[in-house]
C-alpha cells in the first residue's frame, strides 16, 4: 500500500518535471526570435556609425568599394517584385482556391490538395534554375529585350512561388464560410457564381487577405529563385526588363566577399533587418485582421 | 456586375465564371506537372552512379554530386534530430497545456513570427551565433543547427493541429483509469496524433532538403576530401547549394548538366518523400478513423 503511494508520487513528481521541459522548449521559440532581432538588429545597426540613415535608405548609389551605401535601389527593387508577383499570382490563386473549394469535384480535390504540398516542396533553386533557362530566355526573345533578366523574370516566378500560400489559406477561409449563408443565397435564386461573388468571397475576406499578406512575405523574403533571374545590379529598375537587385539577393552575392564586421557586412546585415522588420510587420498586420474577424 | 448583368444573363455570367475557375485550376495543375516533367526530362539523362557518386570537379567537366547528397542528408537528419523533440515538446505544451494567458500568446507570436523570417535572415543569424561566436566556422553542424530554425515553426504547428484532433474522450477515458496526464499524452494522445505530424514531417523535411539561402552561410560551399565524411565540423555543401554555386559562381563548362542532374536528384528525392510519408500517413489516418465509428 505504502509503496504504491510513493509510487505514484513518484509518477506525479515525474508529471510536474515533464511539464516544465515542455513549458522550457515553447519558450525556447520566444527565445529564438528575440536572439534573431537582437544579434542581427546590434550588427546591422552599426552600419550607421560610418553611413548616415539618409544616405542608406533614400540614395542609390551602391559603392562600397568607394564608401558608398546608397540601398535605395534593392528596397524599391524588393517593393516592386513583391507587387508584381501578388499582380501576377494572387487572381491565379484565388480563382484556384473558388475552384478547389466550390466547384472541383472531390477527386480533382484529392488530387490538387498533394499539389499544391509540392508547389511548396519545389526547392527555390529549382525555380531559379527553371526561370534562367526557361523563362529569361523567353523573355529575351519574347519582348526583344538584350538580356532578359529583371523585375519581369522575378515577378514571374515568385508569382507561381506564391500560389500555394494562396491557394491553400484562401482555400480553408472559403470552406469554413458558414454552410446556411451560401444556401440562403441560392434558395433567393442566386446562381453559384452569384453566390460565390456576393457572399462568399466578402465573407471570406479576412482569409484572403491573411493568405495575400503571408505571399508578400514570402515573396519579399525569396532569396536563390530571385538571385538567379534578376541580373543582380546595383541600380534603380526604371523598366520591367532593366537588371535590378533586391535586399536578399544582394545580401546573397555580397556576403561572401565581404570581410565580417566591416561597414560593408555590416550593411548586409541592416539590409536583413530591414527584411526581417518588414516580415514582422507583415505578421502584426495579420493579428489584426485575425483580431477584427473575432470581434 | 451591376451594369454587366443587364447585358449578359446571370445565368451565362455563372457558365462563364466557372470555365474561367475550371480553367485556373488547371492552369495551376499544369504549371506543377510542366515544372516536375521539364526538371525530370532535363536531369534524368544526366544521371549515372558516376554522376551520383562521384567526386566534384572544380574546372574540368565530368564532376559528380557525391559528397553534396551525402551532406544533404546528413545535414537534414541532424536538423530534424535537433528539432524534433523541441517542436513536440512546444506543441504538446501549445495543445495540451497552455491557458488563456499572456504567456500563450506570447510564445503564438513568436511562432508565427519566426515562421516568416525570410531564410536569408536565419542565415545571417546563424553565421552570426554558430559560425563566429560559437567558433564552429562553415559546419555540418552549423548549418543543422541553423536549419533547425526553419522546422521548428512547422512542425509545432503542425504537431499542435495533430494532437487537437485527438477526441476528447480518449483523454477523458485515459484520465478516468488514473493514468497522469503525462501517460494519457504518451500513451493515448501522441499515438493518435502520429500520422498527422508523420504527414507535417515530410512537409518539413522536403523544405529542409531544398533550402539554400541558410546553407551558403552557415554549412559552406565546398566539401570535404573524404566520402562519407561524418565529422560534424567539416564543411557541408549540399546538393541545393551546389546546384545554385555552379549556375551562379561555378566555372566548371557542364555546369548546366550538373544543375539539371541536381533538379532531377532534388525532384526525385521529394516525389519519394511524398509518396512514402504522405500517402501511408493519409491511409493510417482513415483506417483509424473507419475503427473510430
Amino acid at each position: 500500500m505504502d509503496a504504491d503511494v510513493k509510487q505514484h508520487q513518484m509518477k506525479l513528481i515525474y508529471d510536474r518535471y515533464v511539464r516544465y521541459l515542455f513549458i522550457a522548449s515553447a519558450c525556447l521559440m520566444t527565445i529564438i526570435i528575440l536572439a534573431i532581432i537582437i544579434f542581427v538588429g546590434q550588427q546591422g545597426l552599426r552600419t550607421f556609425t560610418e553611413v548616415s540613415v539618409s544616405e542608406f535608405f533614400f540614395t542609390t548609389k551602391w559603392d562600397p568599394m568607394e564608401g558608398q551605401y546608397g540601398a535605395a535601389s534593392f528596397i524599391v527593387g524588393s517593393l516592386y517584385v513583391t507587387l508584381l508577383a501578388i499582380l501576377l499570382g494572387a487572381p491565379l490563386g484565388l480563382a484556384g482556391a473558388v475552384f478547389m473549394a466550390k466547384i472541383a469535384p472531390s477527386w480533382l480535390r484529392e488530387i490538387m490538395r498533394p499539389a499544391t504540398d509540392l508547389y511548396v516542396a519545389i526547392p527555390s533553386v529549382v525555380y531559379g534554375f527553371v526561370g534562367l533557362t526557361i523563362v529569361v530566355p523567353f523573355i529575351r526573345t519574347q519582348f526583344n529585350v538584350s538580356s532578359g533578366f529583371g523585375l519581369l523574370a522575378a515577378g514571374f516566378i515568385l508569382a507561381i512561388m506564391i500560389l500555394p500560400t494562396i491557394i491553400s489559406i484562401s482555400e480553408d477561409a472559403l470552406r469554413s464560410v458558414p454552410r446556411p449563408l451560401e444556401e440562403a443565397s441560392l434558395a433567393l435564386g442566386a446562381t453559384r457564381w452569384q453566390t460565390i461573388w456576393k457572399v462568399l468571397l466578402p465573407a471570406a475576406l479576412p482569409g484572403i487577405l491573411t493568405s495575400i499578406i503571408l505571399a508578400m512575405a514570402r515573396a519579399i523574403g525569396e532569396t536563390m529563385a530571385v538571385q538567379m533571374v534578376i541580373g543582380n545590379t546595383p541600380q534603380l529598375a526604371k523598366s520591367l526588363f532593366m537588371p535590378t537587385s533586391t535586399l536578399p539577393s544582394e545580401i546573397v552575392v555580397e556576403m561572401g566577399n565581404t570581410p565580417y564586421g566591416s561597414a560593408w557586412g555590416d550593411s548586409l546585415f541592416l539590409m536583413a533587418l530591414v527584411l526581417l522588420l518588414i516580415s514582422l510587420g507583415m505578421i502584426l498586420i495579420i493579428r489584426r485582421i485575425a483580431q477584427r474577424r473575432l470581434a | 456586375m451591376s451594369t454587366g448583368s443587364r447585358l449578359i444573363s446571370p445565368k451565362i455570367q455563372d457558365k462563364i465564371a466557372t470555365g474561367i475557375m475550371w480553367l485556373a485550376g488547371m492552369v495551376i495543375m499544369g504549371i506543377l506537372v510542366t515544372f516536375l516533367f521539364y526538371m525530370l526530362y532535363k536531369g534524368v539523362p544526366v544521371l549515372s552512379w558516376e554522376f551520383i557518386t562521384g567526386e566534384p570537379s572544380d574546372i574540368r567537366a565530368g564532376g559528380g554530386v557525391g559528397p553534396q547528397l551525402f551532406n544533404s542528408f546528413y545535414i537534414l537528419t541532424l536538423s530534424l534530430l535537433f528539432s524534433i523533440p523541441l517542436a513536440v515538446g512546444a506543441g504538446i505544451y501549445l495543445a495540451e497545456y497552455a491557458g488563456n494567458n499572456r504567456l500563450t500568446d506570447m510564445i503564438r507570436l513568436s511562432t508565427e513570427s519566426l515562421a516568416t523570417v525570410p531564410s536569408i535572415v536565419l542565415g545571417l543569424f546563424g553565421m552570426i551565433i554558430f559560425v563566429n561566436m560559437l567558433g564552429m566556422g562553415f559546419s555540418i553542424i552549423g548549418g543543422a543547427l541553423t536549419l533547425m530554425l526553419l522546422n521548428l515553426p512547422v512542425l509545432v504547428r503542425v504537431t499542435e493541429e495533430s494532437i487537437r484532433t485527438v477526441p476528447v474522450h480518449y483523454r477523458e477515458a485515459s484520465l478516468a483509469l488514473g493514468a497522469t496526464k503525462w501517460q494519457t499524452i504518451y500513451r493515448v494522445v501522441l499515438p493518435n496524433a502520429l500520422p498527422g505530424i508523420m504527414t507535417g514531417l515530410t512537409l518539413t523535411a522536403g523544405r529542409a532538403l531544398g533550402e539554400t539561402a541558410i546553407l551558403i552561410f552557415t554549412a559552406g560551399t565546398t566539401v570535404s576530401r573524404q566520402l562519407p565524411d561524418f565529422d560534424v565540423t567539416a564543411a557541408g555543401e549540399t546538393l541545393a547549394v551546389h546546384m545554385w554555386y555552379v549556375m551562379a559562381i561555378g566555372l566548371v563548362p557542364d555546369r548546366i548538366d550538373i544543375a539539371n542532374g541536381i533538379g532531377a536528384l532534388l525532384i526525385i528525392t521529394i516525389l519519394i518523400f511524398n509518396l512514402m510519408f504522405t500517402i501511408p500517413g493519409k491511409l493510417l489516418q482513415r483506417k483509424m478513423g473507419s475503427s473510430r465509428h
